[in-house]
């Protein structure tokens, strides 16, 4: 066990494939010898080489078309997108090529690309720094979506997505990259899977699900929660495509509600596959509606306001509270 | 303003080995890299791009009759796609379009494989990896990147392959293309980019494209390039062999535009009377890369009856396989539909899979009760 930061966890993880797997490369914007813009990739290009870590021109598009062409050549690369908001030149790569390659060629042909995207708000930055992209990329078949949530996860997770022969997209929450926590490092890539969602905070009363930035606050909010004697049962999702349903199901089939929270917009997004999928497996179970705590349908706005955007600890309180049919922001009224 | 001029003007500037009228001309430099293309070599050039064309009118034909949903022709293009195809190693990798079947061809596919698209029954027809050849790509642009990045590979690796990815005048407008140009350039990748200007993006004219000649585009990307007659067989095998030799000797990225002529329309969908001049085809009929061919082999002595009978021969039973291939080609099956979206189990999609089987099966057993109710009214 050795304490780290997110950002260093994941910097550990990227580190041991490589040096599992000569065929592991990473490639992205700055990531060489700056490090990264958030230095996730520091130390690397000087370890393993320039012919390993690839500071590329700035063309994402061109980043993930290499990365497909590099695959076809027996690669395993490791895409970093600066920044969530600069992920969409390479969105046609990405959707029309890394996620269809394997089934337009009937297996022939794996994609085995990890694209790394710190996302999420919370950081005070200008536009196209703060966005939560990922549901356009789970409405797309062929690609695996994950979130990291804390240290440990991250330095397992980022070895997990590489190790797949499925194209994965690994959110990592940017606001979270200087925390510290626990990583156990000998651990077994084989003794668990990215895709289990992982209960984080046992209750029985309102199952709480949600994925990468927001964890901390959800558990922050179970605690203040069981202070007001409601007992809130906490998911963190880890994968986003699939998503783990078996698990959400089993804590609603004890709780009977389920709120989620997530940074994203909330029409059409996760939140909404969520309360679907959980509604049709499990209605007889349910005794309120699903109830959704997301940003809002608004491009993100400027930082002196995200904070009315992101979803906090008070937000989803609320959530709670109508989810409990207690008073709440919305009491009397039917939205 | 005449959108189409300066593009497709200069053709004093082309590569060229073998005139229209079939004669052969020297060509500085070039000249050395078909110094080995004696008599036989040149038969062969004829009877690839007769079996090719071949190829082409039976796809064209089975479309028409319904066989095919769709064919995109590759109709004058055979000296582009043979001349150049026939210069790559097999090591080398092909990143191409969807109308270059007849560097597929060239690759050693197996015919049938072609038609697999656009017959409906898979969405690529090969394994890349059997014949060094990526399967069609349909978004416009999109392979000049891949190509750029196994090139790439090939540089990490110390290998002396080449990548090389075909895409035509429209393309490069695209975005993709000229990112691949500034890859190739900054890795001084192994990759060819040969561009077929074949005048048209379906209805638009590569003067819509393009106010210069495309290939001066890259030299500004720091990429050396070649303008070739793309209906001269001899020109394109030697500008292609003479980029090949640069990029394995350690010499970066070329590009090559070879000028050449749709004859055809852009698919089988298409009706090119809408939007071009029939004086123009007319022109460009003149220039036909098998023509010119035959004219020379004709002036060697080597276009003999028996030569010709042979490569007719050959063409009619290549037609007739295709055509055995393409009607008793195997129809997939219903649950094949969710096959390979990922190469290890997906809980979500596992899932719409079983329930879908189930729903599939539910005909099944309703027959059976039918069947099961009309043998009890028997009685």
């Amino acid at each position: 066990m050795s304490t780290m930061t997110f950002g260093r966890a994941i910097n550990a993880g990227m580190r041991r494939a490589m040096e599992n797997d000569p065929k592991v490369i990473l490639m992205g914007e700055d990531i060489g010898k700056l490090g990264g813009v958030f230095r996730i990739t520091e130390g690397l290009q000087k370890d393993f080489g320039e012919h390993r870590v690839l500071d590329t021109p700035l063309a994402e598009s061109a980043i993930m078309g290499t990365a497909v062409g590099m695959a076809y050549r027996g690669y395993r690369p490791v895409v970093e997108i600066q920044f969530d908001g600069f992920i969409y030149p390479a969105f046609d790569q990405i959707v029309c090529q890394v996620a269809k390659l394997h089934y337009r060629t009937q297996g022939a042909v794996k994609m085995p690309i990890t694209i790394r995207v710190p996302f999420g708000g919370g950081i005070g930055s200008p536009e196209h720094h703060s966005e939560s992209p990922e549901a356009y990329f789970t409405h797309t078949s062929g690609l695996r979506v994950v979130s990291v949530s804390n240290p440990q996860d991250a330095y397992t997770m980022i070895q997990q997505a590489i190790a797949s022969d499925d194209p994965v997209l690994y959110f990592e929450p940017k606001r979270r990259y200087h925390v510290k926590g626990e990583v156990d490092e000998s651990i077994e890539l084989s003794a668990s899977s990215m895709e289990d969602a992982h209960v984080v905070t046992e209750g029985n009363e309102v199952t709480l699900v949600t994925y990468g930035p927001l964890v901390p606050t959800a558990r922050d909010a179970a605690i203040a929660a069981s202070d007001d004697g409601i007992s809130v049962e906490v998911i963190d999702l880890r994968s986003l495509a699939p998503i783990d349903f078996a698990t959400i199901e089993a804590s609603v089939r004890k709780t009977g509600r389920l709120v989620i929270t997530h940074e994203a917009a909330q029409s059409g997004g996760l939140g909404a596959e969520i309360a679907a999928s959980i509604t049709e497996r499990c209605f007889n179970y349910l005794e309120h509606a699903p109830v959704r705590v997301t940003g809002f349908d608004i491009p993100y706005p400027y930082s002196k306001l995200e904070f009315h955007h992101l979803p906090d600890l008070d937000r989803i309180l609320d959530g709670v509270d109508r989810v409990m049919g207690r008073t709440n922001s919305l009491s009397g009224l039917e939205r | 303003m005449p959108l189409n001029v300066t593009a497709s003007a200069g053709e004093d500037t082309l590569i060229q080995l073998l005139t229209p009228s079939g004669v052969r001309r020297t060509s500085g430099d070039y000249d050395r890299w078909v110094a080995d293309v004696d008599g036989p070599a040149l038969q062969a050039l004829y009877e690839d791009m007769v079996v090719v064309r071949r190829i082409d009118a039976e796809a064209t034909a089975l479309q028409r009759q319904g066989e095919l949903a769709l064919w995109p022709p590759l109709l004058g293009q055979e000296a582009a796609q043979i001349g150049s195809g026939r210069a790559l190693r097999e090591d080398d990798f092909v990143f191409s379009s969807y109308r270059e079947n007849a560097v597929a061809y060239c690759r050693g596919v197996d015919f049938t494989d072609i038609l697999r698209v656009w017959r409906g029954n898979a969405s690529s027809g090969w394994d890349p990896f059997a014949i060094n050849m990526a399967t069609p790509q349909v978004i416009i642009g999109a392979q000049t990147l891949h190509a750029t990045g196994y090139a790439m590979g090939i540089q990490n690796d110390g290998a002396d392959s080449v990548a090389v990815t075909y895409f035509g005048d429209g393309a490069t407008s695209q975005g993709d293309v000229n990112e691949a140009l500034v890859f190739a350039a900054s890795y001084q990748a192994p990759v060819i980019f040969f561009c077929q200007n074949n005048h048209w993006a379906i209805s638009e004219p590569v003067g819509l494209q393009a106010h210069v000649p495309i290939a001066n585009r890259a030299p500004g990307f720091g990429i050396p390039s070649v303008r070739v007659d793309g209906n001269d067989v001899l020109a394109c095998l030697a500008v292609t062999r003479a980029a090949l030799d640069r990029a394995r000797t350690g010499g970066g990225p070329s590009f090559i535009e070879a000028v050449t002529y749709r004859m055809g329309p852009h698919t089988t969908a298409d009706d090119p009377t809408k939007y071009r001049d029939a004086n123009e085809l007319e022109d460009w009929a003149a220039k036909d890369p098998i023509s010119r061919l035959s004219v020379l082999l004709d002036s060697l002595g080597l276009l003999t009856t028996e030569f010709t009978e042979s490569v007719a021969a050959t063409a009619n039973d290549v037609a007739a396989k295709l055509r055995a291939g393409c009607i008793e080609m195997r129809e997939p099956e219903p649950m094949d539909v969710f096959k390979h979206v990922y190469s290890s189990p997906n809980s979500w999609l596992d899932r719409q899979q079983e329930n879908y089987g189930r729903y599939l099966a539910s005909f099944d057993s309703q027959s059976q009760d039918a069947s099961g109710s009309a043998t009890e009214g028997s009685h």
